[in-house]
Formats: structure tokens, sequence, C-alpha cells
């Protein structure tokens, strides 16, 4: 195509460090937030740019027990048992619906992605949980949304363009359905296993609406409980002094439990990142 | 991996070898005892969408009871098109219709192609480094949850944000923009852009890949410029991807995504910020009139799904492929 004119590629570096700002200015205004001595940050308004005094009052406020503490650990065990759980239904399905002429397979990749035309409606998912009995229990927020249907396509697709020989040769030699699936499909699957696993672990992380309809405000994860105090004033501060005892400047405390709920997707994002980069998805997505 | 990512459909021939072939149904019995570990492998997941997603199909059924909770779904008695009659009339509900679809249209004319022209952006760079760290930048917001994408939005626009501060310590005019109605549909734009543009790229970018290079040789050979390969070069490549995405957005034209409008709703009221996703949750859950909010959410996943039918036979009507066949 030959080399672009030197304005040419000025323009596009500008717009792409416009945008990369864009999207990293939000991130690092929170962050300098959390991290300033609260006197700083009470003389700026409730924001700071540029931190000129450190602290992590904010954090160790937030960590001295509380609700923000439980409300972390719940995030982080639902996470946990969630995508777990999630990935062991979603890999039995996928694999079973990836071989060729398997008994049902067909009615039941129907009935599966008929759901993709009519997703389930909120009303009458809220009444199936609650005639289950499952209101105010964990697994109400594991359980309805255990398999992705996306989730659940991009699987099966990866596990069928496993070579039909290595499977008819384990076959003959004797290796049942779950020997197959456990010794030779999913060591050849294991970045597709890695990105749904990420994909469960970010959906279950930031769920915040399920555990709001569902469950007590005891029982909430950190996402939901943000709620309150992040787009409803300013109870988290109080709720937080009362906790600690302490005052500190509302507005580091609101950036560092912001922070603290971002922190984890921030760390497994390299990961994911590093699979769209092999093209995992780019080849999935085009099926 | 990428070539094993993207799998050939299987052949019924493919499976040829076997001597019990899927193609003889009288062995359905042999097919069943000899499949029994992969339907044992299936029950999690079947049992699954039975009950979450067709249980509540099935819950829909209330829409056309006058549903008690203390009675339950059995034995409510029915009400046959009531709640439909005092849902199309209560003014609340068209309201709440009429925002969410102008939001929609919205979000087709400055939301939609914001991917596209990032990923003809990003693709037009020649150094692989570059785009590879933009990528990986502007990826990151799709994976944040929406209660911080609104936290961050306040941080930065609202009235003690950093945006107002930077105004005032300037001495200029402050700008209301978070809980003002009338920047509410820009500022839910501006947030969609802010958190899903660059996760958009993907597919575009999966596309322009496949896009052949010798056309774009020819085209320049042929003295055409930029926009003139664009037109008819690129275009033209990937508008069955354009295509798809947009018959998936008109199917979601009254689904705008529950959350980002739940949790600001209570910022600007009801009258800028009610959609029909918020007003099925406050009638249903937290008014209690289930059956009407149901009727509201059944209108919206059939207006979806005549959305999406009509609009593929649209597009099959142009020669393009659509969704399905």
């Amino acid at each position: 195509m030959g080399r672009p004119k030197p304005i040419t590629r000025a323009a596009k570096a500008l717009a792409l460090s416009l945008i990369v700002l864009l999207v990293l200015f939000p991130f690092w205004t929170i962050l300098a937030t959390s991290i300033t001595a609260p006197e700083e940050v009470v003389a700026n308004g409730g924001w700071v740019v540029w931190p000129q005094s450190f602290s992590f009052r904010a954090y160790t406020d937030i960590f001295e027990g509380g609700v923000i503490t439980h409300a972390l650990t719940v995030s982080l065990g639902i996470t946990i048992l969630g995508t777990a759980t999630s990935l062991f239904a979603t890999i039995t399905l996928a694999y079973a619906l990836a071989r060729p002429g398997v008994f049902g397979g067909k009615p039941v990749l129907i009935m599966v992605l008929f759901t993709f035309l009519f997703p389930p409606a909120m009303i009458p998912s809220y009444l199936v949980v609650k005639e289950l009995g499952l209101l105010d229990s964990y697994p109400a927020l594991v359980l309805p949304v255990l398999v992705n249907v996306f989730n659940l396509v991009i699987m099966r697709g990866f596990f069928q363009a496993v070579p039909t020989e290595l499977i008819e040769a384990a076959k003959l030699d004797g290796a049942g359905e779950l020997r197959i699936l456990t010794r030779i499909v999913l060591p050849l699957s294991k970045s597709i296993v890695a990105v749904v696993g990420l994909f469960y672990a970010v959906s279950y992380w930031n769920a915040f609406f399920n555990a709001m309809i569902y469950t007590r405000q005891d029982m909430w994860p950190v996402q939901t409980l943000m709620r309150l105090y992040v787009t409803q004033g300013a109870s988290l501060t109080e709720n937080a002094a009362s906790e600690t005892g302490v005052a500190n400047s509302p507005q580091a405390v609101k950036m560092a439990v912001v922070i603290m709920a971002t922190l984890p997707i921030v760390i497994v994002y390299p990961f994911i990142q590093r699979f769209f980069a092999k093209g995992v998805l780019s080849g999935a997505i085009k099926s | 991996m990428t070539a094993t990512a993207a799998p050939p459909e299987r052949h019924p021939a493919a499976s040829g070898g076997d001597e019990t072939s899927p193609r003889k149904p009288k062995r359905r019995k042999g097919r069943f005892r000899r499949d029994l570990v992969l339907v044992a492998l299936m029950v999690p997941g079947v049992a699954y969408f039975l009950v979450f997603h067709y249980g509540a199909l099935f819950g829909n059924a209330i829409a056309f009871q006058d549903y008690v909770p203390f009675i339950g779904v059995w034995h409510s008695p029915w009400a046959g098109f009531a709640n439909f009659v005092t849902l199309f009339g209560d003014a609340d509900f068209w309201h709440a219709t009429w925002n969410t679809v102008s939001i929609s249209v919205l979000q087709l004319v400055f939301y939609f192609p914001a991917p596209l022209a990032l990923a003809l952006l990003l693709h037009s760079l020649v150094g692989d480094k570059v785009r590879k760290f933009v990528q990986s930048v502007v990826y990151l917001p799709h994976f944040i949850s929406w209660v911080i994408v609104v936290a961050l939005f306040q941080q930065v626009l609202g009235d003690v944000g950093v945006l107002n501060g930077v105004l005032g310590d300037a001495g200029l005019h402050t700008v209301d923009i978070i809980g003002n109605p009338d920047a509410y549909k820009p500022l839910v734009i501006a947030q969609v852009v802010w958190k899903e543009t660059g996760w958009g790229t993907i597919i575009f970018l999966a596309a322009l890949a496949n896009v052949d290079e010798q056309l774009y040789e020819a085209a320049s050979i042929d003295g055409a410029g930029w926009w003139r390969r664009l037109w008819h070069v690129t275009l033209p490549a990937i508008r069955p991807v354009i295509v798809l995405l947009l018959i998936l957005r008109l199917g979601d034209i009254l689904t705008l995504g529950f959350e980002q409008f739940f949790l600001q709703r209570d910022t600007v009221g009801p009258d800028a910020g009610e959609v029909l996703d918020t007003f099925i949750y406050i009638t249903g859950i937290k008014d209690g009139h289930f059956s009407i909010a149901t009727a509201a959410g059944l209108f919206k996943g059939l207006v979806g799904l005549v959305m999406i039918f009509t609009a593929n036979k649209i597009a099959h009507r142009l020669g393009e492929q659509g969704v399905y066949k």
C-alpha cells in the first residue's frame, strides 16, 4: 500500500493518543484520588489528578473489617465457585454436542440456540428462582446464569476442530468418552477453556443485579454494594466511618472501593489479552 | 490457532467408519446405549436450559393471569388479555418505550459506526506494536462493570468532578452533565461508546484481515485514493459482517441493557431516565404488579423477534446472507 504521508501519520498518531488517553484517564484519576492524603482530597474538592501527598488511609479504612471486606469476600467466593461450576456444565455439554451423530444432539442444539432469539425475561426468571426456593441463597447468583450460550457455542466449535482420527484411534485403544475428553480433547483445548473461564470469571465478578433482587443486603457482593455508595450518594462514608470509627475523605474512600472492585479485572486482563493476541476468538467468532 | 479455531461443519459421512451410523433411525435404542456417557454429560447443561430458560419461558404465562404471588403460577386466575389492555393504556409504558426507542436510534447513529471507524484506523496502522498496544488499552473498558463505569463518569464529569474542577479553577462556567435530564441521552451514548467501541472492533478487524491484499494493490495501481479504496474495496468486503451486526442490533431495539439505565435512572428521574427494562423492574419487582410487568417483557421479546425476522428478510431481499438462511 506504500508508506502514508507524514501528515496522515501525524493525524493518526494524534487520534490514537487521544483515544488511549480518554480510556485511561478516568482510571488514573480514580487511582490518584484513592492514594492521596485525605486533607488534600478535601481541599481539592473531591478529585485529584496529580497527588502531592500520599496516604493509604482509604485502603486501610476499608480493610479494617466491616461491610466492604465482607462484600469483597462474597464476590471472590461467587467468582471462584461460579466459574468452576459454569466451566463444568459448559465443557460437558459442549463436548457431547460436538460429537457427530450423538443421541439427542440435534434437538438439544436447537433447544439451546433458540434461547439466543428469546432470552429469559426479568420477571419470569425471578419467579423461577423464587419457585425453586433459591431466594436469599448464594446459588441464586450462580445457577440462573450457569451456561452462557455464546461461550457454549465457541467451546463446541473448538471441540469439533479436534481431529476425528485422534478420537477414533483412542476409541480403538479402548478409551471411554470420559477418558477421551480429559486426556485428548481438553489438553488440546487449553486456550479456549482459559478464555471461556475468564469470561465467566469476569461476568461473575461484575454482576450486581441478580444479587440485588435475589438476596438480602447483608449477602451482597461488592458490585451490588457499590451501587448504593456510587450512584446513591455518600452513605458509604457514614457507613465506613461508623464501622471504623475514623473520618476520612469520603471521595478517597469511595475511589478506593472502586479500585478494589476493578483490581481483579485489571490483574486477569493481561491473561485474557494474551489469548486474543493468538486469535482464539476471532477464529471462533467467524463460525 | 486461527486455523483450528474455525471448524468446518461436519458431514454425516465424517463418522462413516462407525458401524452404527446416525442415519439409520431403527438403531435409536442402540445409539442411546452407545452414547450413554455422552448423554449423561449433557444432563447438567440441559437441565439448566430447561429450568432457567424454558421454565422462564413458561413463566410468561402469568402475563395472561391475574397473578398473585401468594397463590402461585399454578392456581392464579386467568385474565385473558386484560393485562395487555392495562399496559397499553398506561402512559408511563409508552413514555418508557419512547425513551428506549429514541436512545436505541441514537445508539445506532452514533455508537454503531464507532467500532468500524476505530477498526479501520487500527487496520491501517503499519506498526504491529502500536496496534497491539492500542488494542489492549481499548478492549479494557469492556471488562469493567457498569457500576464502575458510572462511577468513573461521575468522578470525571460530575458537578464535583475533574472537568468542573478544572473549569472552575480556570474561572470558566461549569457544566451540568450528571443528573441533568437534558444531558442524559448524550451521556448514556458517550458511556456505551467509551465502554464498548474497542471491544466492538474485534469482529471488524477479523473481517478486515480477510480482505484480499491484491484488491488494494489493483485499486492503487488504477489510481484509487484512500477514500475510493475504502468505498469500493474495504466496505463491500466486510458488508456481510456489518449487515449481521445491524440485524442483531435491530432485534435489540427495545433492549438497551438493563444495568446502565437502572444505575442512573434515579439521578435524572423517570421522565428522562425510564426505559422499558427499568419500567419492567419497577412495575414488577418493586411495585409487585408481576402480571403487567411480564406482559411488558413479553411485548418486548416479541417485538425483538419480529424485528429480527423482518430485518433478516429485508437482508435476503437485498442479496445478503443475514443471520440465518
